[in-house]
């Protein structure tokens, strides 16, 4: 296991920086829902990444602990999510999110 | 010289990431999202934590993903989705969202190397059954929670995409009546 | 025995003024207790009666304590009114001979009038709403007079005013009456300020405001005080105010817009009174600062000459009257200015006999040719309505002090006094001759033109509206006004004596000459040659409205506040909170854009939210 020359806990956090500021960035421009929440699970991914390399820097099973709980979150926001953009998708026929503005005030 | 592998890895995880979300066909999007949770995969093992490894190829993305694909197939919309894709992304509307997340991701940045010069320390390694047994002593209150997390995942997702087919009840109806 | 007597007298001072209130009460809560209106008998003897018995207790009290004893004082203490850091008040009433003249007057005259309203007011819808209105003013006018600290004066002072403005718009349907009462109330309102201004500075500068402790501090004070001066002139503000003189005389014209006895008795007899009397009263204080005491007497010759006239031109009966009302109580202005107490108390007594006996015998000329008004529409009545003819030829008499009439006797012991006072002629004594001369031509005027001479457009329908009821009043006034003469009240207790003085017999002579030359130039003027002309001139304009007061306050006063009221349309004070809601209801509007149901603006709205919030974590 070649783990002794690492970069360390700066390089591995601003990876998961730079992840999750791309899938900000993806999450902010898309109109389509299904990009939505791929970017939805870039920003996950990456904030779980964070988790793995803390947890390996502080050489706990913390961070690996943590990552489950969030893979867990993962899939069951995904299976809900995709439900009700097949629901959306059968009432309206698109999948605009810009169309789910009813909630205005 | 290991350092090496972890700056490939980070590259083409940051690379396909971008791909991602540039692309505006909705399948090969996941592809390349399923090639960055591989990457992240191959970085998790040489951070030594083998079994977050695991758990990420198999659940993330041979699970996850792959329903996603399911269920872009099951809307089924073809080259008209990606004219339309096409429409939306026009180069003007990505200044804000760059804008907007260069500025969080420089102030991350700042708040990383603000804190106190750490000496490089090797990252430990730590394995499945550390996890395990930290997942079943520490947090298993939390594992059980998630379980039922994803039993009500489950039957939400089952009601939530039900259609109701009028030609099925009428069916029944009749086969009751005759 | 001597103390039941005490406290039986007591008990009948106190009761003067309750007689009246309890008849207002009575009055004014009828509508409670019936839906039907009272008849009119019912009404007259509450309304007539309560005066009447408030009479005879004056009278009473007169033969029992004062008749004999001219230095007699009583002393009535009801109740302790305030008592709050340094002021104390009781509800106290004051009776000496000052009191007592003004206690007759009130209630004597006043249940004359009271009679004849009887009569006059018949048929009126108002009948109930007027007695008692005409009660609670009886019941304020003697407070006034019966006060021994000057709040319960103001009080008093206060109530005449409100009296007077209900009673002037009585008739409240007609907007013009209502305009004459609220002109009537704000004028005399400024009048009344000055007078609170004024108690103001005596209480802080003699930590009293019981008449008597004035007197004595005013007295021992240095000559020459500015605070004494100061006191004097605001409270001569406050008379001025309420006696309609100058500067604030504008209002009394337009008073006689009320019925004719209400004229009588607040606007002749009594409330204008109020500010004599306040003066009388105080007497120390004003002759402690001969600078008040110059005023009070300018602003009496001045107001006596320049009502005289005004009085000489007007068409309407009620107004000449009113014009005559100003200038004899500049007079007794006059002889308030010079020293003469007694004669100007004695004055105020006979004005209010024969200036009574005018307006109700003009009420009744009014009457007898159905609210007709201008003299100029009359003529030749005198042998149509003889005993109002009678009566209103001997109030004229009075009014112009032709010898052995009472009002000779008065105005003859002002001008000698004005004469004795700056020693020789000076230009007090030669406004009140002049002002003698121009009474003479104007009441006789009045009396030619209205009862002699040919007859005008009304006169063909005159039928006489006396009835027994108001006959008797006019009898007893027009006994009052020739006998008054003899009636001195002996006021010497009050006032001091005053020093005997000798001024030639010139002097004399000359004073009782100038009403019969104003009879004689009234006689060639008005009984030969009686049409008015048809183009007045300006000086008949200038003095027919009254040397142009209306006008210049309009200017001064009334315009400039139109002016403000008209920019502030939209309340300025009231935007400051209409403002509020204005910016509130923005705001609302502006925030409400940001709700817009769009899920990608909510998620950019919470990445700045984000990065402000790290901003501060890298700041701090």
């Amino acid at each position: 296991m070649p783990v002794e020359s690492l970069p360390g806990l700066h390089a591995g956090l601003l990876l998961a920086a730079a992840l999750f500021c791309l899938g900000l960035a993806g999450l902010l421009v898309r109109r389509n829902i299904i990009f939505m929440l791929m970017c939805v699970e870039i920003c996950t991914n990456a904030a779980a990444l964070a988790f793995i390399v803390a947890g390996a820097h502080w050489g706990s099973a913390d961070g690996q602990a943590m990552f489950v709980f969030v893979i867990t979150l993962a899939a069951a926001e995904v299976a809900i999510a995709l439900a009700l953009v097949l629901q959306f998708y059968r009432r309206r026929h698109t999948v605009d999110i810009d169309q789910l503005n009813g909630l205005r005030g | 010289m290991s350092a090496v592998f972890f700056y490939i890895s980070a590259a083409i995880a940051i690379a396909s990431t971008a791909m991602v979300i540039f692309n505006r066909n909705a399948v090969h999007a996941l592809l390349y999202l399923i090639v960055s949770l591989l990457a992240v995969a191959v970085i998790f093992y040489q951070y030594g934590a083998p079994f977050a490894a695991a758990l990420e190829v198999i659940v993330y993305a041979g699970a996850i993903m792959v329903l996603m694909i399911f269920v872009i197939m099951m809307l089924n919309q073809g080259d008209a989705a990606v004219e339309q894709e096409k429409e939306w992304l026009r180069p003007r509307g990505w200044v804000g969202p760059a804008l907007l997340s260069a500025v969080l991701l420089a102030q991350l940045v700042l708040l990383l190397f603000s804190g106190p010069e750490e000496t490089a320390r090797a990252a430990h390694y730590v394995g499945p059954k550390e996890v395990g047994m930290a997942l079943f002593s520490h947090y298993i209150l939390a594992v059980e929670l998630a379980s039922m997390l994803l039993l009500a995942g489950l039957v939400g997702a089952f009601h939530l995409a039900r259609q109701k087919s009028p030609e099925g009840s009428e069916n029944l109806e009749k086969q009751n009546a005759g | 025995m001597q103390e039941t007597f005490a406290s039986s007298v007591t008990w009948m001072a106190a009761w003067i003024p309750l007689l009246p209130l309890l008849g207002f009460l009575i009055l004014i809560s009828v509508p409670l207790f019936s839906r039907r209106e009272l008849p009119e008998s019912a009404t007259a003897i509450v309304g007539v009666g309560s005066v009447g018995f408030a009479a005879l207790l004056t009278m009473f009290l007169v033969f029992a304590l004062f008749r004999n004893d001219p230095s007699a004082v009583l002393q009535v203490s009801l109740w302790q009114w305030l008592d709050v850091s340094g002021l104390q008040l009781g509800f106290d009433f004051h009776l000496d001979w000052l009191t007592m003249v003004m206690l007759l007057v009130i209630t004597g005259v006043g249940f004359l009038i009271h009679l004849y309203s009887a009569g006059y007011m018949r048929g009126d819808d108002g009948y109930r709403r007027y007695f008692a209105y005409l009660n609670l003013f009886v019941c304020a006018m003697l407070v006034l007079v019966l006060a021994d600290n000057l709040v319960l004066l103001y009080l008093g002072w206060e109530g005449v005013g409100l009296c007077s403005y209900l009673l002037i718009g009585f008739w409240y349907r007609d907007p013009a009456n209502g305009a004459a009462a609220r002109k009537a109330f704000i004028v005399t309102r400024i009048g009344d300020t000055a007078m609170a201004i004024g108690l103001f500075l005596l209480f802080s500068q003699f930590a009293t405001l019981n008449v008597s402790g004035i007197n004595a501090a005013a007295g021992s004070a240095a000559a020459g005080d500015f605070t004494i001066t100061l006191a004097a002139l605001l409270l001569l503000g406050g008379a001025v105010g309420k006696s309609a003189q100058l500067p604030l005389q504008t209002w009394l014209p337009d008073a006689m817009a009320g019925p004719t006895p209400v004229s009588a008795l607040i606007h002749a007899a009594t409330m204008v009174t109020a500010g004599v009397y306040l003066i009388a009263r105080l007497h120390p204080l004003f002759a402690a600062s001969t600078t008040a005491m110059s005023a009070v007497a300018i602003v009496g010759a001045l107001t006596l000459l320049l009502a005289g006239c005004s009085a000489l031109v007007q068409s309407d009966i009620k107004r000449v009257l009113a014009y005559s009302t100003i200038s004899q109580i500049g007079y007794m202005f006059l002889a308030l200015g010079v020293g003469a107490w007694s004669g100007a108390i004695f004055h105020l007594m006979t004005h209010a006999f024969f200036k009574a006996l005018l307006f109700l015998s003009a009420g009744s000329v009014i009457l007898s040719l159905h609210h007709e008004q201008n003299i100029f529409a009359m003529g030749g009545l005198r042998k149509k309505i003889p005993f109002t003819f009678l009566c209103f030829a001997i109030g004229c008499a009075c009014l112009a002090a032709l010898p052995l009439t009472s009002g000779f006797y008065s105005k003859d012991q002002i001008l000698l006094r004005a004469w004795e006072f700056h020693h020789g002629v000076n230009g007090i004594w030669l406004a009140g001759l002049l002002g003698a001369l121009v009474t003479g031509i104007y009441s006789f005027r009045l009396l030619f033109l209205v009862f002699f001479g040919r007859e005008g457009s009304a006169s063909a329908h005159c039928e006489d509206a006396n009835n027994r009821v108001m006959t008797l009043p006019l009898l007893m006034l027009a006994a009052l006004a020739l006998m008054g003469g003899l009636m001195a009240p002996p006021l010497q207790s009050v006032f001091g004596q005053a020093a005997a003085g000798h001024p030639p017999a010139w002097v004399e002579g000359i004073a009782i000459a100038m009403p019969i030359i104003g009879l004689a130039i009234a006689w060639r003027l008005f009984l030969q040659k009686r049409r008015p002309a048809d183009q007045p001139s300006a000086l008949h304009r200038f003095w027919f409205g009254g040397w142009g007061f209306d006008w210049l306050y309009d200017q001064l006063l009334v315009k400039p506040f139109l002016f403000l009221a008209q920019i502030n349309r939209n309340d300025i004070v009231d935007s400051f909170y209409k403002g509020t809601a204005y910016a509130s209801r923005q705001l609302n509007g502006l925030l409400s854009i940001t709700q817009n149901g769009q899920v990608r603006w909510y998620m950019a709205t919470l990445v700045c939210g984000s990065i402000l919030f790290l901003a501060l974590l890298v700041a701090l």
